[in-house]
């Protein structure tokens, strides 16, 4: 690893704990208004799941449109441990058990769903990536889950076909989703998990696994030919990228009362969200996805009056975006006149 | 005979995701891309043809043909703006991700036009329909018309592709690019022409869809979308009468999972028949199996 780029990497974490403490400082005082304190939470797991996409769409150069899937199964998952044991566990064992289990049963799904969907590539892997966030999306809303004396029950149907005992607890109740789970996450977890996910990420990357991951995103038949384990590789970074969802997930679920699958948050529509940040950040630029999550979550909650626009804008950000560094007419024009700004283009 | 009822409104179902399909796989053959935001053209030619009728108070054959024209014209406007120029970009992501950015923006700015509220569509066939085996068996106009137009639109195309000039130009683009332009073909004139074939088309599904289902918001054209690119992918992707066929399976199952299995899950099925038809036989029912060259 070069100066170079450790120096990048500190920068990065050196970032986060600025804005840590920054935001620390100003709730301490009571500068921060409720309102934006509400919001710290969010930015964190949305910059998460970034970071965790930006690892897909920009290392491995694989397009997933069912990123919010994974954060699903992470927050369901947890939330169910939660919620089943919030009588049980004391607060701070049962938050870190239930942030393994997202995180496990998530990594779980991105390894089963890998499987079939890496043997695609481009437009098909992005498509099936969608079929299979909306899948786990339907399956969570229709899925009715409660615990008596005689066991857990299960049914995809209603509530009476479960054939539970009236004395038992409802732990999944279909398109109501999970209603009162413990909200054990605050901004300093997120802030911690957030470092952990980019500790993962940016390591991963100045690795010889990250490097081989890279060189299959550059040229998968040369990268086969020297001897680098296609699937494995791809695997790997599908399932860690799928992981760091699934910690958004958990943050995203012990930070609100009711959890419902519903399609603002789980749906493709998230996963296209998420994209955006990743986009306008810069593909494969992980310091990138978390600053533009940041600045497109915070900005349009703190301008109130933008927040009808906000979603043309991005689109339209995210149009103009892509034709300026992917169009092979504007690379040229950047290139004649603007050479000076892509001297450090070379070291990618 | 509810099941016959079931079975013929799957099939209403499957011709409209039969004639977005058909969209979908001519762009998909010709320009290989995945043009993320076709079922966004639906919406918009609902949205024109609400607007003529409902709102101008003009006949609906007026608002029908003004819908094909605008989207006709949307469809080339956007290729030219946005996915042309990044048809040599060496990443193939970087298209996919313009077209999503235009699903994006259509949608959205037609939620700041016309805002979130669903809007209720006058259906545009006022055909009752016929009533068949004594009652038992009510065959609603709409579900006819929907069938016959995408039969029409087959042949049509069909017909256009293998017997007209155009048509064979289109064929030689989708084999091979580079070839084509050498032999004379004007490769930008026939992917635009293909465009607005395919675009034409949304708006024909869109009334057609927005008659049967008659609510109408910004995001109506999205899932069907999707699932009319399911639909292209089942039937093998490039591949016509593939694309009919897919649709009309698809649409079928999607009726009939919705019936017997749960509603709840309907989508989760159609969606699962993606992932196996890839799994098992990516190339789809009609597809053409092409080798990877280094």
């Amino acid at each position: 690893m070069t100066m170079k780029k450790i120096q990048d990497k500190y920068i990065t974490y050196g970032m986060v704990v600025i804005a840590y403490v920054l935001c620390e400082i100003l709730m301490r005082t009571g500068i921060m208004s409720s309102h934006i304190k509400g919001l710290l939470v969010p930015m964190c797991y949305y910059a998460i799941v970034a970071v965790g996409l930006n690892l897909c769409v920009g290392i491995l150069g694989e397009l997933s449109l069912g990123h919010a899937g994974f954060m699903c199964v992470g927050a369901y998952t947890s939330a169910l441990f939660s919620f089943a044991m919030e009588d049980v566990i004391p607060t701070v064992p049962r938050f870190i058990m239930a942030l393994i289990i997202g995180v496990a049963f998530s990594t779980l799904f991105g390894f089963l769903i890998g499987i079939p969907v890496l043997r695609l590539k481009g437009d098909y892997l992005a498509i099936v990536t969608l079929a299979f966030g909306e899948i786990i999306k339907n399956i969570f809303n229709a899925v009715y889950l409660g615990i008596d004396d005689a066991g857990l029950h299960i049914s995809l149907k209603d509530m009476s076909s479960m054939g539970m005992d009236p004395s038992g607890k409802i732990l999944i109740n279909g398109a109501q989703g999970i209603t009162g789970t413990p909200s054990d996450a605050n901004f300093t977890i997120a802030a911690f998990l957030l470092l952990a996910s980019l500790f993962v990420v940016q390591n991963l990357i100045n690795s010889r696994d990250g490097r081989a991951i890279m060189a299959i995103r550059d040229n998968r038949i040369a990268a086969e030919s020297n001897g680098i384990n296609i699937t494995k590789y791809k695997m790997f970074a599908f399932t860690i990228s799928a992981a760091i969802a699934g910690t958004a997930g958990v943050l995203f679920s012990h930070n609100i009362s009711t959890l419902t699958a519903t399609s603002q948050y789980f749906g493709y529509n998230a996963s296209i969200l998420i994209l955006v940040y990743v986009v306008l950040g810069g593909i494969g630029n992980i310091r990138g996805s978390v600053i533009a999550a940041v600045i497109l979550y915070l900005l349009p909650e703190l301008l109130r009056g933008l927040s009808d626009y906000r979603m043309l804008i991005y689109s339209i950000v995210l149009i103009v975006m892509m034709l300026f560094n992917w169009a092979p007419k504007a690379r040229e024009f950047r290139e004649k006149h603007f050479a000076f700004l892509n001297k450090r283009k070379e070291a990618r | 005979m509810s099941f016959l009822t079931y079975f013929i409104n799957g099939l209403s179902l499957g011709s409209i995701y039969a004639i977005i399909a058909l969209g979908y796989t001519m762009v998909y053959g010709i320009a290989k891309m995945l043009n993320f935001a076709h079922g966004d053209f639906i919406m918009v030619g609902c949205y024109v043809v609400f607007t003529v009728v409902s709102t101008m108070g003009l006949n609906p054959v007026v608002g029908i043909v003004v819908s094909i024209v605008i989207c006709t014209l949307l469809g080339v406007t956007t290729e030219k703006v946005a996915y042309k120029p990044l048809r040599n970009a060496g990443s193939p992501l970087a298209v996919l991700i313009t077209a999503i950015g235009v699903s994006y923006f259509l949608e959205n700015a037609a939620l700041l036009i016309f805002g979130a509220d669903t809007k209720a569509f006058t259906s545009v066939i006022p055909w009752e329909g016929i009533i068949l085996a004594g009652g038992a068996l009510k065959i609603q106009g709409v579900t006819i018309i929907t069938i016959a137009v995408s039969l029409v639109i087959l042949i049509v195309l069909q017909t256009f592709i293998y017997k007209t000039k155009a048509g064979q130009a289109m064929l030689a683009v989708s084999e091979d690019k580079g070839a084509a332009s050498l032999m004379g073909i004007d490769v930008n004139k026939t992917i635009s022409l293909t465009f607005a074939i395919g675009s034409a088309l949304a708006a024909i599904a869109g009334v057609l869809m927005c008659s049967a289902y008659p609510s109408l918001t910004p995001y109506t054209g999205a899932m069907p979308g999707i699932k009319a690119f399911v639909a292209a992918v089942l039937g093998g992707i490039g591949s016509i009468p593939g694309a009919m066929i897919g649709g009309l399976i698809l649409g079928i199952i999607e009726i009939l999972g919705k019936t017997y299995v749960s509603s709840q899950l309907s989508d989760a099925i159609v969606f699962g028949i993606l992932v196996i038809v890839l799994l098992v036989k990516p190339t789809g029912i009609l597809g053409k199996n092409v080798q990877e060259k280094v």
